[in-house]
């Protein structure tokens, strides 16, 4: 009987915990945001027979690099921002709806900015349903966030010691640049430190790719990983 | 040691499985019956039976004694592979796993009795079914073709025999003669498929009848791979190939299997051969089984269980559940997590997340390979994208040569992962 308890309370907390996890999320409500969508209709058109206006139209938009229709007028700005290889995907445009003008300097787009993530999540998960289905079409961009590993809060509560981190991260310095310079090579000065132990623990494990962080992480400790974290986030 | 998702869930199975085990295994022996052979019912089949080692009773029900598989049978066409090469039977299945396969057609399931009716009259009990029985034809989805005209105008779109017959034509044509297609509208099985057989076509009639035309009539404005299709319709096959997509009237057709003629907003063409692919729905079986919404089947991507019924998994082209696009892969990717979630409900075993990937390699001409792939997840609404790639326009040659090579590999792999 005692036994008996015991194995129910420990299902009750694992599956607990596991029904929580999920491997992938939406990308955000799309009925919220169809709501949303209408600060930007006044200049964009959407849907069947939807036409340039003051702004392109914007369908099929995900994964079409910016500034790539024949019959629009784009900005200089816009113009710039497609040889520099924008690509209209989650995360491009997220960061445009976020900041316009910052993200695109001179950008004609005159809207001063979606700040919540949850707003923005919520419209391009409307504005996702109008570009290719991937079931039918399977290189079309991707309709969710993948989740990254889900680390234990053992894992994850390792206070990591800055200065072994700091020792650690020379080899880091090699290709990524401390100062936080994005050249090429993603920076990895002021991440926050959960994101980063989670990042280096998906290479590890190969959830993530990329051969080289592979074999980077793959050879760190639980420890070490928690400690690189701890210098990078406060990393002057 | 790292404590990763995958053994923090399992462990939570065995906790669970230790209580619940006793009861599922008092009732005797579960049984699980498996209707379609394919890359969805052979795999599920197997890793039912090989992971449960005899404690789960897998009857698999498949019409055919030997299973050409739809994948590569375009190669066939275009000389690339025999038809035996794409051939396979189900020997190993019985003989390595001890799975009870059955040649009969499953012609009707009562979901309350849980059991499957076959047509020579055997009723098979089950405690969960797996129905991957692959595509059937939507009624009147061409004007002018039906099932009576397969003979004239080949789908080809099950392989075998229809496969043989379309080959046949592509040779016997005249030379100059016309090679037309209508192609499908979405969804449905293989999306780059009508596009590699258009590429294989093409470079039969290069050899042997330059001068012959193909034109494509497509209810789309747009397909899978289509700037690499392109791109390699005009390297290899340079004014051979017309497509006509939705945008120029591909969607207005109209076929005459006695003329042999085909209408293409209101033009019409005489035409040698003419390759029928229709619209689409999940396999007859579905439709008896009452799990369909459409033309398809809804499906929980955790599980592959159907949304209509929990003791009802449906694999493969059959199912509606996202973003997969209908592909071998895909189902034999769908039949593990099916698979998986069969033992765990059934026997206790443990259960992770699901986990799903596609990749649909396609070729072009000799040794001029392109695939696209992806990787899924389940969330609660559908199995959703995650992550992708796809060849890209003016790979150098060797890169080609070596996706066409791995997808040699993949093939081999993949029916060894079915079959034996």
């Amino acid at each position: 009987m005692r036994f008996t308890t015991m194995a129910i309370t420990f299902w009750a907390v694992l599956s607990g915990a596991a029904l929580c996890d999920e491997t992938a999320t939406a990308i955000g409500d799309a009925d919220r945001g169809a709501k949303m969508f209408k600060r930007c209709q006044s200049c964009h058109e959407l849907g069947e027979g939807a036409e340039h206006k003051v702004g392109p139209h914007l369908n099929g938009i995900f994964f079409r690099p910016a500034a790539t229709f024949d019959d629009y007028k784009y900005s200089k700005g816009m113009l710039a921002a497609r040889e520099g290889g924008l690509v209209w995907d989650i995360d491009g445009l997220s960061r445009f709806l976020e900041a316009p003008r910052e993200t695109v300097p001179h950008t004609k787009m005159s809207f001063h900015g979606m700040r919540k993530e949850r707003d923005r999540n919520d419209l391009l998960a409307y504005l996702r349903i109008f570009s290719d289905n991937p079931q039918n079409i399977p290189e079309a961009a991707p309709t969710a966030r993948k989740v990254e590993v889900v680390l234990t809060p053992e894992i994850l509560a390792i206070v990591g010691d800055p200065e072994y981190g700091e020792y650690l991260a020379t080899e880091c310095s090699t290709c990524h640049q401390v100062d936080g310079a994005f050249d090429g090579i993603p920076t990895i000065t002021h991440w926050p430190a959960e994101d980063f132990v989670i990042a280096m623990h998906a290479y590890k494990e190969k959830h993530r790719p990329h051969p080289v962080m592979q074999m980077m992480a793959g050879r760190l400790s639980d420890e070490e990983i928690a400690a690189l974290a701890a210098y990078f986030e406060n990393l002057e | 040691m790292t404590l990763n998702r995958r053994d923090f869930i399992g462990a939570g199975v065995v906790a669970a499985a230790s209580l619940s085990a006793p009861m599922v295994l008092g009732a005797g022996k579960p049984r699980v019956v498996v209707i379609g052979g394919g890359p969805g019912g052979a795999t599920a089949a197997k890793y039912i039976a090989k992971g449960s080692k005899g404690a789960i009773d897998v009857t698999l029900v498949e019409p055919s004694r030997t299973y050409y598989t739809c994948f590569f049978s375009n190669l066939y066409i275009g000389g690339f592979r025999t038809l035996s090469s794409i051939a396979h039977s189900y020997g190993g299945l019985a003989v390595n796993y001890g799975i009870n396969v059955l040649h009969d057609w499953a012609v009707g399931i009562d979901r309350d009795a849980k059991t499957v009716s076959l047509a020579g009259g055997a009723k098979l009990p089950y405690d969960r079914l797996v129905l991957s029985p692959g595509i059937d034809f939507v009624e009147a989805s061409v004007p002018g073709w039906d099932l009576s005209q397969q003979n004239k105008m080949p789908h080809a779109y099950k392989a075998g025999s229809q496969t043989e017959l379309l080959k046949a034509q592509i040779e016997s044509m005249p030379q100059g003669g016309t090679f037309a297609m209508v192609a499908p509208p979405n969804p449905y099985r293989c999306p780059p498929g009508p596009y590699e057989r258009i590429s294989m076509v093409a470079h039969v009639l290069k050899e042997k009848n330059p001068t012959a035309k193909i034109i494509v009539a497509d209810p789309k404005p747009k397909f899978s791979k289509m700037a690499l299709f392109q791109e390699g319709w005009a390297d290899h096959y340079d004014g051979m190939i017309d497509w006509v997509g939705s945008d120029f009237g591909g969607d207005i057709v109209e076929v005459n299997a006695d003329e042999m003629t085909v209408s293409i907003d209101g033009e019409v063409t005489k035409v040698d051969v003419c390759n029928v692919i229709p619209g689409m729905k999940a396999g007859r079986i579905c439709e008896l089984a009452g799990v369909n919404e459409g033309n398809w089947a809804p499906v929980i991507g955790h599980t592959m269980q159907s949304r209509l019924d929990e003791s009802i998994h449906v694999l493969g082209d059959s199912a509606a559940q996202g973003d997969m696009p209908k592909s071998g892969f895909s189902a034999n990717s769908q039949a593990k997590v099916a698979a998986m979630a069969i033992r765990g409900a059934l026997t206790g075993s443990k259960v992770f997340p699901a986990k799903f990937s596609n990749t649909c390699w396609s070729l072009i001409d000799t040794d001029n390979g392109v695939k696209v792939g992806a990787t899924y997840e389940a969330t609660d609404e559908k199995i959703a994208k995650v992550d992708g790639f796809i060849s890209q326009t003016r790979e150098d040659s060797g890169l080609r040569k070596a996706t066409y090579e791995e997808s040699i590999g993949w093939y081999a792999g993949i029916t060894s992962d079915m079959f034996t």
